[in-house]
């Protein structure tokens, strides 16, 4: 139920801030969504949407903290390492 | 898809199991709030990767399984009335009530739709002046911004044929009543990641201190999951309970504040029943009295209305975290999701429907 999907902002309309909608582009799915919670948001950023509805943007430096923390516990070396191109 | 993919690497998913091995020296129990979570962990077999120390038990966060009956049996007298367009999340439709669901009044005539979003049945109300049309508004935190925000336009729009039946349910509440059971299991929380993207994560620092847990905001993917259990341990193996953020590429510790002030503006805090864990004071949301005309439980006359849960089921102690699916007797033989004895075999996040998908054969 609590189901959110990332997508990226492609386009963004309307004046009134209540029912600022935009274009999301979900893995090529592109849908009308209310932005009306995530009035910072502009076009090309990603935001989490949930029932139709961005509920958070996505934080590009945030999103890389799985791997950073990884790195800290001592572990990304052996990953790299593992890692044969 | 970008944020998705990267965080389903199997290596870095490893990499995490073994780190986790290595941190792990006692028993411990943690449970996973959210339904999401849950069906992530059963899906991708997070669980398969744990320590033998580590056990995962599966929270009450799936708001279609914790919905009381006595709410399913007023959807279903409101969706057949004949002047009706019931619009309702796909999950809910399949729930039993006490003697029917909603697809059996879809299947005898009644105009029960599946929408995306609340504002879908909004616009349904908006090109259907002549028709009343409801909204089963089910959810936590995450759905009410939404739900909040159908009411508001609606009211702004002057739209004065639709209404809502709400059944809100509230995450801090629920997990304080789990705390509280004598013999609760659980020594550690991974948060619902997309509950605190609305709420931010103040709120659990009470709860924290209070009942000694630790308590990690966590994101939905395999490597999110991993993360979230690694610093769960970790925090219980050094003897901290603290609230940690492990999903901050979405949760900012204040939460989204346009929506928390929309919620406020359209809901209040209320009593609800938890389906098989009974009611649990302050731990949902009812419309507010100046929105009182969009209340469906007022506007047809039903908020009367109460009905006790069936015995067979146990998702009562599945959701709080006592009883795995695997352990009931009825699991696979005589509830199945064709047909289901009760809301957690129902909804794909529930987490019997999760063992039954991915488990079954297996065992």
């Amino acid at each position: 139920m609590c189901l959110a999907v990332p997508g990226k902002i492609m386009g963004i309309e309307g004046e009134d801030p209540i029912f600022r909608t935009g274009k999301v582009n979900f893995g090529g799915i592109v849908k009308q969504i209310n932005l009306a919670y995530v009035p910072e948001a502009k076009i090309g950023d990603y935001v989490l949407v949930h029932v139709g509805f961005a509920i958070s943007t996505i934080d590009e430096a945030e999103a890389q903290e799985v791997f950073e923390y990884l790195r800290q516990i001592g572990e990304l070396a052996e990953l790299e390492e593992n890692h044969t191109p | 898809m970008r944020f998705i993919d990267e965080y389903r690497d199997a290596r870095a998913a490893q990499q995490y199991a073994r780190a986790l091995k290595r941190i792990t020296t006692h028993p411990w129990t943690i449970m996973e709030v959210c339904g999401g979570q849950t069906h992530a962990i059963v899906k991708f077999g997070v669980d398969e990767l744990l320590p033998s120390e580590v056990t995962l038990v599966h929270g009450p966060g799936c708001p279609v399984c914790v919905t009381p009956v006595e709410l399913i049996e007023k959807a279903i007298e409101i969706a057949s009335r004949p002047n009706v367009i019931f619009c309702s999340f796909g999950d809910m439709l399949r729930v039993p009530g006490l003697s029917k669901d909603l697809l059996s009044v879809k299947a005898a005539g009644g105009d029960v739709r599946i929408v995306y979003s609340p504002l879908d049945a909004l616009k349904l109300a908006v090109d259907h002046p002549e028709r009343e049309v409801v909204f089963f508004a089910v959810g936590f935190e995450t759905t009410a911004p939404a739900n909040a925000m159908a009411v508001f336009q609606a009211s702004r729009s002057s739209v004065r044929n639709f209404s809502l039946l709400v059944s809100h349910v509230l995450v801090p509440p629920a997990m304080e009543a789990i705390l509280s059971f004598p013999d609760t299991r659980v020594q550690g929380f991974l948060a619902a990641g997309h509950v605190c993207a609305i709420m931010g994560f103040t709120e659990y620092e009470p709860i924290a201190q209070k009942y000694r847990v630790p308590i990690v905001v966590t994101g939905f993917e395999p490597l999110d999951i991993l993360q979230g259990i690694y610093m769960c341990i970790r925090q219980l193996e050094e003897g901290r309970a603290e609230v940690e953020n492990q999903y901050s590429r979405s949760v900012r510790r204040e939460g989204n504040l346009p929506a928390q002030k929309l919620i406020r503006e359209v809901f209040r805090v209320v009593p609800r029943k938890w389906r098989g864990v009974g009611e649990i004071p302050q731990s949902g949301l009812g419309l507010q009295e100046r929105y009182a005309a969009y209340d469906a439980e007022a506007r047809f006359g039903i908020a009367h209305y109460t009905a006790e849960e069936p015995a067979e089921c146990m998702s009562g102690l599945i959701l709080q975290g006592i009883r795995k699916p695997l352990e009931c007797p009825a699991f696979g033989v005589r509830c199945t999701p064709e047909h289901p004895l009760g809301a957690t075999m129902v909804s794909s996040e529930g987490a019997c429907a999760a063992y039954y998908q991915y488990r079954r054969r297996k065992n």
